[in-house]
């Protein structure tokens, strides 16, 4: 069963109502913000532990907990910083957030760092998103002026909520790669520990949440951390906002319950695979940095944080990235694979020479001309790459290469056949000799 | 990582216009008391707005003056950032492609064709008219309106060769067509019937 209207978070994904403020209100916004401050601290984060949230940004880690590792009587200045740079190719989510319901994300930025003892929060959009930085903006305005947010506030909580934004930049996602950005300076990643809760914007505590992590707080709250916990399956609960582009005949962002099949998801929200559910060839479930997944292991495969690592992938942002039989995948991942040498921050050897060599080598895998000896070559370097870094973009780009090959190594295989028998039919001079 | 360098033809001075100077103090005000330097991608990217589409050098040194940096910083900023536009740009459009999978799977390739036949055969070169100008960027977070492009502050999405043409007719002419889906496509939800929030459109929802 698809997820109830009355059960969706975000009411106006779409803009097909007003985003201001007072449409948002009528929509639920802003109701009962008072009470949850007045609740105390340690109370949201209670209910948020309880609701089971895990972090919409790609790695899933539990919010509630998260927030927990904040010191409480710290004499430095806490901050919550959002991270809005969704850059991860396939994801396009936290834009609709920003640009339809952005006083849920606002909102959820005051509780969320009432939560952890900040007073002032950052959101770092990516440069790119220009509208949906300046939407957000005069939705902030419209929460200052009616005194909602800002010093001496409705809610009793002082609290100023600033915009700032990226210029191109992939690895700014990466949270200290971002506060490194925040601060000035090139996105480079810095190594952890100490970890933000402890060192991190300007050397103080900090919190890096996803915009969606954020945005689903006060309907938390209201309604309650057991209502959450009572949508999606056991670990993976609450609802999801899904990205679906590719070979889908409508590709859309859908709200819906975290665990949905694969199929349910496609055929009822997006007209279904292009050319029929049978002519689907792969997935890349959670944004590019997640190994495909091939048909014949996609007809009962439900899309949660835990089923997606069984089968050596993950949720990641929940993009979900439809490849049909016309796809070469060889060529699909190599693709990628430019993505990634183009913004590795070159921090590190295997990152920064790694995705430049993997990029090559798939380039020639592409056209046939390799060796057999050679796949056996680029999974190791996708090895040496992988967990070899300081952050995890290494990673990133070792998995989906490892996913090709994984799967697809017959095609790289037939590949490299083909192109030598068409070599020896050039020169059957050659061959005769 | 790309290799980023400044253009070998650099103009004169820079400065900040008025009201840009006043938004450049607001800006900077953001951000604690000796933190001014996070306010260095804001201020270069005023510079480019105010410079039609580009940086040029002195526009780096005098926002690292005004921020107290050294020039080298803010010269690491600019090389390090894709959007900092190095070199000129075209005077009506800054072309930028989405080619990652997403879009390429939905036909980017041939948006990227077309670039290559109407404006310049190569990216960051103008054409010869100097109306125009292409590149081809990384996933710009629109892949469920994919292919799309992005030219100045709006994107142009679920394009065809044929529907980028008139995109890029509409620049030519000084009449910019209206950005988002040129499908008509109600943002990213599924085109044709909504598959979801088919109440709330009618009730309270809607001020
Ligand atoms: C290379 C890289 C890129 C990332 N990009 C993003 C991003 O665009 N948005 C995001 O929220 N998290 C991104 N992350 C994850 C963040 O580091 C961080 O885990 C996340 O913002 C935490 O928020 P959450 O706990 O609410 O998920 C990225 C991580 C890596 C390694
Ligand atoms: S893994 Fe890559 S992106 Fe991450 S710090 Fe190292 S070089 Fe930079
Ligand atoms: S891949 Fe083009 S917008 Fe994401």
């Amino acid at each position: 069963m698809l997820l109830k209207d009355e059960d969706r978070i975000f009411k106006n994904i779409y803009g097909q109502g007003d985003s201001g403020l007072a449409a948002a209100k009528s929509r639920g916004a802003w109701d009962g913000t008072k009470t949850f401050i007045d609740g105390g601290h340690d109370a949201i984060i209670t209910e948020v532990k309880g609701s089971g949230l895990r972090g919409r940004g790609g790695a899933g880690f539990p919010t509630g907990l998260k927030w927990s590792f904040m010191p409480k009587d710290d004499p430095r200045p806490s901050y919550l910083v959002i991270n809005a740079d969704e850059s991860e190719p396939g994801s396009c989510k936290d834009r609709e957030i920003m640009r339809h319901d952005p006083q849920l994300l606002i909102e959820g930025a005051l509780l969320s760092s009432f939560a952890i003892r900040a007073h002032v929060c950052y959101i770092y959009i990516r440069g790119e998103f220009i509208r949906e930085r300046e939407r957000l903006q005069a939705a902030i305005d419209e929460a200052y002026a009616a005194n909602l947010i800002g010093k001496n506030n409705i809610h009793g909580w002082d609290f100023d909520f600033y915009v700032h934004h990226g210029a191109g930049a992939y690895i700014c996602g990466e949270e200290t790669a971002l506060l490194e950005s925040l601060e000035g300076r090139k996105g480079q990643p810095r190594l952890k520990p100490p970890f933000p809760a402890n060192v991190g914007l300007y050397g103080a505590p900090t919190t890096v949440n996803n915009v969606e992590s954020i945005a689903v707080i006060p309907d938390i709250l209201r309604r309650g951390g057991k209502w959450f916990a009572s949508l999606g399956m056991a670990n993976n609960t609450g609802t999801k906002l899904f990205q679906i582009s590719g070979h889908v005949e409508k590709p859309c962002v859908v709200e819906e319950e975290m665990g949905i099949s694969l199929k349910q998801l496609i055929n009822d929200h997006c007209g279904g695979v292009r050319g029929g559910w049978d002519n689907l060839l792969a997935v890349i479930p959670g944004g590019s940095s997640m190994p495909l997944i091939p048909a014949h292991l996609c007809d009962e495969l439900t899309l949660d944080f835990d089923s997606l690592t069984k089968l050596k992938s993950g949720l990641g942002t929940a993009a979900i990235i439809v490849m049909d039989k016309s796809t070469d995948p060889i060529k699909a991942i190599r693709r990628i694979a430019y993505f990634y040498r183009h913004e590795s921050c070159g921090q590190c050897t295997p990152c920064r020479e790694g995705t430049g060599w993997m990029w090559r080598v798939l380039q020639r895998m592409e056209r046939g001309e390799a060796e057999h000896h050679e796949i056996d070559l680029l999974w190791d370097v996708t090895k040496q790459v992988e967990g070899h870094t300081i952050c995890a973009l290494g990673d990133a780009a070792a998995w989906p290469v490892q996913g090709l090959i994984r799967h697809y190594r017959h095609v790289i295989e037939e590949r490299i056949d083909a192109r030598k028998a068409r070599e020896d039919e050039a020169t059957p001079a050659n061959a005769a000799e | 990582m790309a290799v980023r360098r400044l253009h070998p033809l650099q103009a004169g001075g820079f400065a900040f216009s008025d009201e840009n100077l006043r938004w450049a103090k607001e800006t900077i005000a953001k951000y604690p008391e000796g933190k001014q330097a996070s306010a260095i991608i804001p201020l270069l990217w005023r510079a480019q707005e105010q410079e039609g589409g580009w940086l040029p050098e002195p526009a780096l040194r005098a926002v690292a003056d005004m921020l107290g940096m050294a020039h080298i910083r803010a010269m690491e900023i600019a090389t390090f950032y894709t959007m900092f536009q190095l070199q000129p740009v075209g005077s009506k459009a800054h072309v930028q492609v989405c080619g990652t999978t997403p879009c390429m799977l939905c036909g980017s390739e041939s948006l990227i064709e077309l670039c290559k036949t109407r404006i310049a055969p190569t990216q960051h070169t103008l054409s010869e008219d100097g109306a125009f100008s292409w590149e081809e960027v990384e996933c710009l977070g629109c892949c469920a309106n994919a292919p799309m492009v992005q030219i100045g502050k709006d994107v142009y999405e679920d394009l065809t060769p044929d529907l980028f043409e008139k995109v890029l007719d509409g620049f030519a002419a000084g009449k910019p067509p209206k950005p988002g889906s040129q499908t008509g496509r109600t943002a990213s939800a599924p085109k044709g019937k909504l598959t979801s929030l088919k109440e709330s459109v009618t009730a309270g929802g809607k001020s």
